[in-house]
């Protein structure tokens, strides 16, 4: 091993992860120079540095997740870019786009280089910054679009803001089309959610909390639909929390809409209820909704309607969680639980384990327009090996984000990320 | 997969089901509801007596944090404090530490270490109290004197109480609530209470736009018609109608409000002959009353306010009474713990 290469590993004996699910022998992987160089025998007698044993363990692709907060620049209370990549890597994950909510707001050239300089030095995975698709994210003039993807942004987004005027919607559409970029929104109405922070619905009815209707995401997934459908934009949705939206992709769809969608973990697991006892963890937007909606936006993960499964990773210091709810700020510290939130989904049969794994991998790669990553030979390294059988119970200090409110701290999850690699080099490591 | 039971009530109740918060009624069974007015009851004697006063918060310090503007309320709980023999503080916190950036749960660890016994929180936000009791101060007994618009159960159980004095007993009982449902903490309240005490039917009065989502999952009927609605009743309770709702677009005017929902003499006629009217103040005569109705021989408006400082007795001794014996069951736990170690 000369000085300027990475060490020769063997993933030995794991049960990788393919389209046709989890396959039943066990098959090793050789990694030099950050790619896959041989799989099976050949790997398994070839010299190496390092052997990962992943006897028992499924193998995949490195998660990717297109919707994650890093706090970088400007929310150092609540995380940096190094606590919040590091925490994602024990997720499993290996890239994850940078939000533009940041402080500055990411649009700028400026902005996105900070970022990946900070990411390139501080990182152990890959982080991919999303530009806002209007500055300052206030839905009012367009960021300077070619000049953000110029500066490394591989898609724009309005994060966590509404556009809330449908002339500029149409607009930034129109701008981001001309240049093939994929625009990110999260749907919802801005007058209709108001000042809510919870479904509007029989928890917020006998809470007395202000609640944000369901048409509040409908009327603006069907306006956005519209107006997608007329400049020919390639519109992702963010975080869709109805089942009816799910519907309402579908129909785009079959009529040729470039439409792509993503859900919360947080979205397939929990309901309303979770807020019942004023918990304010459960302060999430688009809020938790109903059990017949969680069970639209699982259906939407299994036809393949909704492409990915995200983190929406938020994490915040514990002045902004501890505080009457409708005092505190919405968001959950996610990244570390989705693999085992989505396994536990598994195990309760709602979801395939090969469904689970594509809308963490496949799915949002293809939104971004990378290449998927089949665990071939000659593909970048990017590998996560999980123990399934495994179960850890999160507390604050096995927790790696800032942010300690974690959707589950009383019970035992399964699944255990035991090694992550990225570009073959170890971003998380179980001890 | 729910991660905290909304009726649980663990939060306001000790192990072995004695008050120990007041909260919410949510979650509280029959027998304790019935307790509470009991209690309230053999206070209501000590209110006739020359010296008012027991001792059975002697030595305890009862804070009011009255984070919204109150004058009944604040001053029957403070009534109902000194009756009992508490040392009581008042605090205005509009114009205290809050002004100045302190965040509530820094103001509230402040007076705790001041060795407070009770809180009695009013405050603007839902859940405010649930979040100081499981938060904050959980050694500190809290009673919700009403947060936004979730719930005001010290005001409900004095109602609960007035009702039963004139009706003896809530079965069979059909009780309208008529008004702006929407942001009424005191609604919220009636409805549970009066569902857990087994009135027949509780029925809900108002246009759509001042009722919330989903109103029937509390287990109430909706009418939007004040003339049908009224129909069989034995209990009308009318509810403050705020100024600012035409604002919101929520009610065109005053005026159409009342001249739809407004309880008049003529409308009074529909209801059961010996209907009693209620109204937890205060009170804006002309638009969700009339005046007659309001003195009239069947309001019972004031006896609500005489019964507010009985029920409020009975909630603070009997939440003292369950802190004090969590507080010497976690000692006595303690104890064998220390000794062998």
């Amino acid at each position: 091993m000369s000085v300027d290469q990475q060490p020769v590993i063997r993933i030995a004996n794991g049960h990788r992860l393919t389209t046709n699910g989890r396959e039943q022998n066990p098959c090793s992987l050789l990694i030099r120079n950050g790619r896959i160089e041989a799989l099976g025998e050949q790997a398994d007698q070839a010299e190496v540095d390092q052997t990962i044993d992943a006897t028992g363990c499924m193998v995949t692709p490195g998660f990717t997740d297109l919707c994650c907060n890093l706090r970088e620049p400007g929310a150092g209370q609540k995380g940096n870019i190094a606590s919040e990549t590091r925490a994602a890597a024990k997720g499993g994950y290996t890239t994850v786009c940078a939000a533009p909510d940041s402080s500055p707001v990411n649009d700028s050239g400026a902005v996105t280089h900070l970022i990946r300089e900070v990411a390139a030095n501080r990182s152990p995975i890959n982080v991919l910054p999303l530009g806002a698709a209007t500055r300052g994210l206030e839905g009012e003039l367009l960021s300077d679009m070619v000049g953000l993807s110029a500066a490394g942004c591989v898609a724009l987004s309005n994060g966590m803001s509404t556009v809330r005027n449908a002339r500029i919607l149409r607009r930034a559409m129109a701008y981001a089309q001309t240049f093939g970029f994929t625009l990110m929104l999260q749907p919802r109405n801005h007058a209709l959610a108001a000042d809510g922070f919870a479904h509007d619905g029989m928890v917020t009815t006998r809470l007395g909390l202000l609640g944000i209707p369901e048409v509040a995401e409908t009327a603006a997934v069907s306006e956005m639909l519209l107006l997608a459908e007329e400049t020919g934009v390639r519109l992702h949705l963010s975080q869709l929390s109805t089942a009816r939206s799910v519907a309402m992709v579908a129909d785009a769809r079959a009529r040729g809409v470039l439409v792509t969608a993503d859900v919360a973990m947080h979205h397939l697991v929990f309901t309303e209820q979770a807020l019942g006892g004023f918990d304010s963890r459960f302060h999430v937007l688009p809020p938790l909704r109903t059990e017949a909606d969680r069970q639209g936006l699982l259906a939407g993960v299994r036809d393949g309607v909704i492409d990915a499964i995200v983190s929406q990773h938020q994490p915040h210091d514990s002045a902004a969680k501890r505080a009457p709810l409708a005092a505190t700020e919405p968001g959950l510290s996610s990244i570390e639980s989705v693999l085992s939130l989505g396994l536990g989904l598994v195990q309760k049969g709602e979801l395939s384990e090969a469904h689970l794994i594509a809308a963490l991998t496949k799915g949002p790669a293809t939104v971004l327009g990378l290449t998927d990553n089949t665990l071939s030979v000659g593909e970048v390294a990017d590998i996560c090996v999980i123990d399934t059988r495994a179960t850890w119970t999160p507390t604050a200090t096995n927790i790696l984000s800032a942010g300690k409110h974690v959707p589950v701290t009383s019970r035992p999850l399964p699944g255990v990320v035991r090694h992550t690699l990225c570009a073959g080099k170890t971003a998380w490591a179980l001890a | 997969m729910t991660a905290y039971d909304p009726s649980a009530p663990s939060l306001q109740l000790t192990r072995d089901g004695q008050l120990k918060h007041f909260l919410t009624l949510d979650g509280l069974d029959r027998p304790l509801l019935t307790d509470i007015l009991d209690t309230a009851d053999s206070f209501i004697e000590v209110g006739e007596r020359t010296i008012k006063n027991v001792p059975l918060l002697r030595g305890r310090t009862v804070v009011n944090l009255f984070f919204e503007a109150s004058t009944r309320t604040r001053s029957t709980f403070e009534l109902a404090a000194k009756r009992l023999s508490a040392d009581v503080l008042n605090l205005d916190i509009n114009t205290s530490a809050t002004s100045k950036g302190e965040s509530l749960s820094d103001t509230l660890l402040n007076l705790e270490a001041m060795a407070s016994d009770m809180f009695v929180v009013r405050h603007s936000q839902s859940g405010a109290p649930h979040f100081i009791a499981e938060s904050v101060t959980p050694g500190v007994a809290i009673i919700n004197a009403g947060d936004g618009r979730h719930a005001h159960p010290t005001q409900a159980m004095l109602d609960m109480l007035t009702i039963r004095q004139h009706k003896h007993e809530f079965e069979g009982l059909r009780v309208a609530i008529v008004g702006d449902i929407l942001h009424s903490r005191v609604a919220r309240s009636q409805i549970s209470a009066l569902k857990t005490l087994g009135a027949k039917e509780v029925r809900v009065i108002a246009p759509a736009t001042l009722l919330p989502t989903d109103v029937q999952s509390l287990g109430c009927n909706v009418e939007y018609d004040m003339t049908r609605g009224l129909e069989d009743i034995d209990v009308i309770i009318m509810l403050r109608l705020q100024r600012e709702r035409m604002e919101g677009a929520l009610l065109p005017s005053e005026r159409e409000f009342y001249r739809l929902y407004g309880l008049s003499t003529e409308k009074l006629k529909l209801a059961r002959p010996d209907a009693i009217v209620m109204h937890p103040g205060p009170i804006n005569r002309g638009v969700e009353i009339e005046s007659a109705v309001a003195d009239g021989l069947q309001s019972v408006i004031l006896n609500q306010v005489t019964n507010g400082i009985a029920i409020r007795m009975a909630v603070m001794s009997m939440a003292m009474s369950g802190q004090v014996a969590e507080r010497s069951q976690a000692q006595s736990n303690a104890l064998p713990k220390g000794i062998n170690s």
